[in-house]
């Protein structure tokens, strides 16, 4: 499946799904919050995808708290849907209200996030491989800047959050055995643009200028946007003098990418909910038992591809 | 008990004159300086046991020094401290404590919001499976207090009782961890006269038992009612130990000045001159649930002084008048015009000035400079805009400070480093420095020294000679009978009665207050 | 005014200032070096100015309302807000000057919120405060969506990344904001109430100062800040990041105050001092970044200088200090 072109790709899947099979089905959908805008936009996606397959969704919005999607669960529960989808705020602490999901005989789907928990209390995971991520993101450096030396700099997610942990470790695996690419310097940026930027003024100084910096490989798209003006603001041409590449996949980049400044993106699908839902109606028809661990695709985008129209195609969904 | 019978057989002071060992606690030669400043200077201090000892002294004698050498507050620059004859050196008030030294100090140093019984005995409750055994607490609690006289329940929260009552339980909790000595200090000071009554039977009582008692006061009959000797520092030095029946008032008086000073007793000093120029008319005026509504006119150059007990309503009709709780009936006017007085600021316009009774709570900017303290109510009354430059606050505050005899090694120091009495003249100050045409004190000499309070005193007779109406509230009859021309007497939130002439002697006011006033007692007590 | 001026030059927290920037120099040696570069200067030290100016300007804001006895809280999410109605008015197509007004005056409001529930309602400031901090970042939620709000309206960014004098925006507008607030507390009375409100707020109001409607206005200008340090941030970005600006600034913010020798009780404050305060915060902040310390250190680097600086400026210390300089003087 082609999650890039996800609205068509929805349009099919459920024209292929049975619709008969699932227009009857009513899903109850507990999100975490909006925190950042890729949840929004998985919110939105997957709120699409439901109305493309006519299922019912309905959704509730859990605003970081644990204990509001624990709640919404039981009300879940005791409306009797057909199934649930949980993008989990925290790993712990689902057992009691997973395992009266389990004895109404209801479904659970975990979208994004795992948790720590026997395995028999959801039906499957949909979620990304963060290690992969950032091993797309490191693989696209090797072939890109060949045997010529190349030193980067990395803005890490939040210190110690899991994200950071893996897209780092991808990375590195990715450009071991090719010492020609070195990380000269690495400090995190918060996940946010502004911090983004300040620590990317922080590297272009203590690297002569930014003259020593061949690619800058950010955690996600937004540090990278704010290190990109930091580039602009030091007087070199992102894109050109050094490298961006990054994670995520937001509508921002993609602008940064048509204007020559931003050179690779890894796309963190929003579209969890596509998959879940194709595995759900496969169960519901007959008994397909998915795979414990849904993976979504890791597509890497460079200005090769269309960046224009994967703009255009994503700034309606809250990002 | 061999020690009263130590104290009956001490014939004078000093140390010399006694057998070293007779002393509990014992000071020789104690000296400390702060900077340049000598706050004590070779000071000798022996307590026997069984004995109230009166400490005296005006401002900056080096009273609260030497008590806090004495509780390992400070420790000395030079001389030693002995207990029980044996030379110690006290690290803190805690170390202090485990000599036998306890101290109770003006402001009850206890949690408000806990128990009486958790207060009795924070840090060393008993305990039962290594929990706390409330039970066993208030048993033990109901009888420490009983032997006080305190009927309360060990249950209750501490700050719900009086002030008198926190005092007897700080008293009751120094005595059970000390046990040897007892420092006072200023205890009587928030107090009403049945307040000390109670407090003093509670301290013969220890004295009985053979406690040996420190005891700091302002007030000079206290002294003489309670206290055996005296010590009398002045100036950071010893001016004289003796025993107290063999002094008199005048004599007492004179070694803490250093000179004889111009008002004692009741002797009445006022110049009756009666005014006719009417300033300030209050008709009916009052608030619910503060004062019931009263008439009372005020003439230029003339002391209203207001006498009542804690509780009657003295403090209200001031903060009325003032404008902090406006009144909700009656009418007020100043020179035959109405005026509003729905707030302070406004009162402050028409030329009013307040010095209230909490000079710590209400009163003073404890860390501003005295020259801020000085000039902070002429600022307001000026505004936001017209600000006083550095300059000109530094001339008001050197001007009303002289003129108050405000004694502070700079103007720029914070105020809370002066002593009480210099800093109830700060705030006579910073009123003075407005050009009030109606001054309000409210107790303008409670807890200050003998010096600062005939300066207070002087300075309301040269007001009232200048033209300035001023209120005075006081709860020290002789002193109302000394400089008002008018007494009104409140009682149970009343103005019960105005007093003129003939009538302005301490028998008629102590009978205008009296009479009904039992329910006001047992409010004020309890 | 002189003798001030010349008392508050060497004192702790310039020395602690100088201090951090010369650590700084030891673990990169080009931290003092400064190039003209596009018309605008460029180097370490410019970016210590740079990004420590939206905290200096809620600093500038935090130190009247700590000198008063209070504290706001909500300054981060005024500043989301903030930038939030900035972005959002000139993505919708109005002028840069209405949107910067109506983030101003969402600031002036957020102020004005605050100042009544501390003053007329007697809400304790923390309390009163915390309830704009955590709906403030809500509200900012909702007017963005939840996403960021990408803008390039080119007034914005300049505001933001833009330069005067060779200086960047936010520094100068910092600056301007530090010299009108301290002239407009110390040139008129307001210096002084605030200090004698913060001290003893009973005994300022039975003096005559109108200590509720200036409880009113010191809110007011914390959030007026507040609102000015979010356009700044929504302009360095080119967006309003409603997760993300502003987060845990306002502890900053109070932590530039108290470094700049505000006390948590109230009274004394210096504006000048505070600014240095954020400084000296910033220095360390970009001292991690170009010393390459690994990022996991960072936290605690920072707090043990704060620790460090904090404890010369304790009154212990002052009186351990004292003993060596001209001693003592205390009340007998």
């Amino acid at each position: 499946m082609h999650f890039n072109k996800f609205v068509l790709a929805a349009g099919i899947a459920a024209a292929l799904s049975s619709s008969a099979m699932a227009a009857d089905m009513t899903v109850g959908f507990s999100q975490i919050g909006s925190e950042s805008g890729w949840r929004a936009a998985e919110t939105s996606v997957t709120k699409q995808q439901a109305e493309t397959r006519g299922i019912n969704l309905k959704f509730a919005d859990a605003q970081q708290k644990q204990e509001n999607q624990i709640k919404a669960i039981r009300g879940f529960i005791a409306q009797g849907v057909d199934a649930i989808l949980v993008a989990p705020v925290v790993a712990t602490g689902w057992d009691d209200v997973l395992t009266e999901a389990k004895d109404a005989k209801i479904p659970v789907v975990l979208l994004d996030r795992g948790i720590d928990g026997p395995e028999d209390l959801y039906l499957t995971s949909v979620a990304s491989d963060q290690v992969k991520e950032g091993a797309v993101a490191g693989g696209w450096l090797v072939e890109t800047v060949k045997d010529k030396p190349c030193k980067v700099v990395e803005l890490q997610g939040t210190v110690g959050s899991t994200p950071a942990i893996n897209r780092k470790k991808g990375f590195e695996q990715a450009i071991a055995g090719h010492s020609n690419i070195t990380i000269i310097r690495s400090q995190t940026g918060d996940f946010t643009r502004s911090k983004g930027k300040e620590v990317m003024e922080g590297f272009l100084k203590a690297e002569n200028g930014g003259k020593d910096i061949c690619a800058v490989y950010a955690h996600n798209d937004d540090m990278a946007v704010g290190a990109i003006q930091a580039i602009k603001d030091a007087g070199l041409k992102p894109g050109k003098d050094i490298l961006v590449v990054s994670i995520d996949g937001v509508p921002d980049i993609f602008a940064a990418m048509v204007a020559g400044e931003a050179n690779a993106t890894v796309e963190l699908t929003p579209n969890m909910a596509g998959p879940a839902f194709d595995a759900l109606a496969a169960f519901k028809k007959d008994g397909t038992v998915p795979p414990k661990f849904i993976i979504t695709e890791s597509k890497l985008y460079t200005p090769a591809d269309d960046p224009k129209g994967e703009y255009e195609r994503r700034k309606g969904l809250g990002y | 008990m061999r020690a009263s019978g130590a104290a009956m057989s001490i014939g004078k002071l000093g140390r010399s004159a006694v057998g070293e060992s007779a002393f509990r606690m014992e000071a020789r030669g104690v000296s400390k300086v702060f900077g340049a400043h000598r706050a004590l200077d070779h000071v000798d201090f022996g307590l026997l046991p069984g004995e109230v000892h009166a400490l005296l002294g005006e401002n900056g004698a080096g009273k609260s020094t030497l008590i806090k050498i004495l509780t390992g507050a400070y420790q000395p620059d030079g001389g030693e401290i002995l207990v029980d004859g044996a030379p110690v050196v006290l690290n803190s008030p805690l170390h202090a404590q485990t000599f036998g030294i306890g101290t109770v100090y003006q402001e009850v140093n206890l949690l408000p919001n806990r128990s009486v019984a958790e207060n009795l005995f924070l840090g060393h409750q008993p305990t039962r499976f290594g929990l706390v055994d409330r039970r066993r607490m208030e048993r033990e609690s109901r009888g420490l207090l009983a032997r006080y006289g305190l009927d309360i329940d060990p249950g209750s929260e501490l700050g719900l009782h009086s002030v008198a009552v926190q005092q007897i339980v700080a008293i009751a909790r120094a005595v059970q961890l000390s046990g040897k000595v007892l420092i006072l200090d200023e205890p009587t000071a928030s107090l009403d006269r049945d307040e000390v009554r109670r407090l003093f039977e509670v301290i013969a009582n220890l004295k009985r038992e053979g406690l040996a008692i420190v005891f700091i006061t302002h007030f000079l009959d206290q002294v003489f009612a309670l206290a055996d000797r005296v010590t009398i520092l002045r100036n950071g030095k010893l001016v004289d130990t003796c025993r107290l029946d063999a002094l008199t008032r005048t004599e007492l008086v004179r070694k803490m000045l250093g000179k004889d000073i111009s008002f004692s007793g009741s002797t009445s000093l006022k110049t009756e001159r009666p005014t006719t120029e009417v300033l300030l008319n209050f008709e009916n005026f009052g608030r619910r649930r503060s004062v019931r509504p009263f008439n009372l006119t005020v003439h230029k150059g003339e002391v209203i002084g207001v006498a009542g007990l804690l509780g009657s309503g003295r403090t209200e009709m001031a903060r009325i008048m003032f404008g902090i709780d406006p009144a909700d009936e009656g009418r007020a006017t100043m020179k035959g015009a109405p005026v509003g007085l729905r707030s302070a600021t406004e009162a402050i316009a028409l030329g009013f000035g307040f010095c209230p009774e909490d000079r710590k709570a209400d009163g003073i900017l404890g860390e501003l400079s005295v020259r801020e303290n000085i000039v902070i109510a002429l600022q307001g009354k000026l505004g936001w805009f017209r600000a006083l430059n550095r300059d000109e606050q530094l001339d008001l505050a050197g001007q009303f400070g002289e003129a108050m005899d405000i004694r502070a090694a700079s103007l720029d120091m914070p105020v809370k480093l002066l002593s009480g009495g210099n800093q109830q003249k700060v705030i006579l100050a910073r009123w003075l420095a407005t050009d009030p045409a109606f001054l309000i004190l409210d107790e303008p000499t409670r807890g200050i020294d003998v010096g600062a309070h005939a300066e207070i005193v002087r300075t309301i007779n040269r007001l009232r000679d200048d033209g300035m109406a001023l209120l005075v509230i006081s709860s020290e009859i002789d002193e109302v009978v000394a400089y008002s021309s008018r007494v009104v007497v409140m009682r149970d939130r009343e103005m019960v009665a105005e007093l003129r002439g003939e009538d302005i002697n301490p028998g008629v006011i102590v009978q205008a207050i009296a009479t009904h006033g039992e329910t006001a007692h047992h409010e004020a007590a309890t | 005014m002189n003798r001030m001026a010349l008392r508050n030059v060497v004192n702790t927290q310039t020395v602690a200032l100088v201090g951090v920037l010369l650590l700084n120099w030891v673990l990169f040696p080009g931290f003092f070096r400064i190039e003209w570069q596009d018309g605008r200067l460029f180097g370490s030290l410019i970016d210590v100015l740079n990004r420590g100016a939206p905290v200096a300007i809620l600093a500038i804001g935090m130190t009247p309302v700590i000198a008063t006895k209070g504290v706001d809280l909500s300054v981060g999410a005024v500043m989301a807000m903030a930038g939030a109605v900035a972005a959002s008015l000139v993505v919708a197509g109005y002028p840069a000057w209405i949107a910067v007004s109506g983030a101003l005056a969402l600031g002036l409001a957020c102020g004005i919120w605050n100042g009544i529930l501390v003053a007329l309602l007697d809400i304790q400031p923390i309390i009163a405060t915390l309830v704009l901090m955590v709906a403030g970042r809500g509200i900012a939620q909702l007017v963005t969506e939840g996403s960021i709000v990408t803008f390039s309206d080119p007034t914005l960014v300049f505001i933001g990344t833009g330069s005067f004098l060779g200086f960047p925006m936010p520094v100068v507008i910092a600056f301007a904001l530090m010299v009108l607030v301290t002239l407009a507390v110390r040139k008129t009375a307001i210096g002084l109430f605030i200090e004698a409100v913060g001290v003893n707020r009973s005994a300022a109001t039975l003096a005559g100062i109108r200590s509720r409607l200036l409880l009113i206005v010191v809110y007011s200008i914390s959030g007026l800040c507040a609102a000015t340090a979010g356009i700044i941030v929504a302009g360095d970005i080119r967006g309003a990041d409603a997760n993300n600006a502003g987060l845990w600034l306002e502890l900053d913010a109070i932590l530039a105050a108290v470094i700049g020798g505000a006390s948590l009780l109230g009274g004394r404050f210096s504006i000048p001092m505070s600014v240095v305060g954020a400084l000296i915060i910033q220095a360390m902040n970009t001292g991690i970044l170009v010393s390459g310390f690994p990022p996991e250190f960072n936290l605690v680097v920072k707090a043990g200088m704060i620790t460090l600086i904090l404890m010369i400026q304790s009154p212990l210390a002052g009186h351990i200090l004292g003993w060596f300089g001209r001693g003592k003087r205390g009340a007998a």
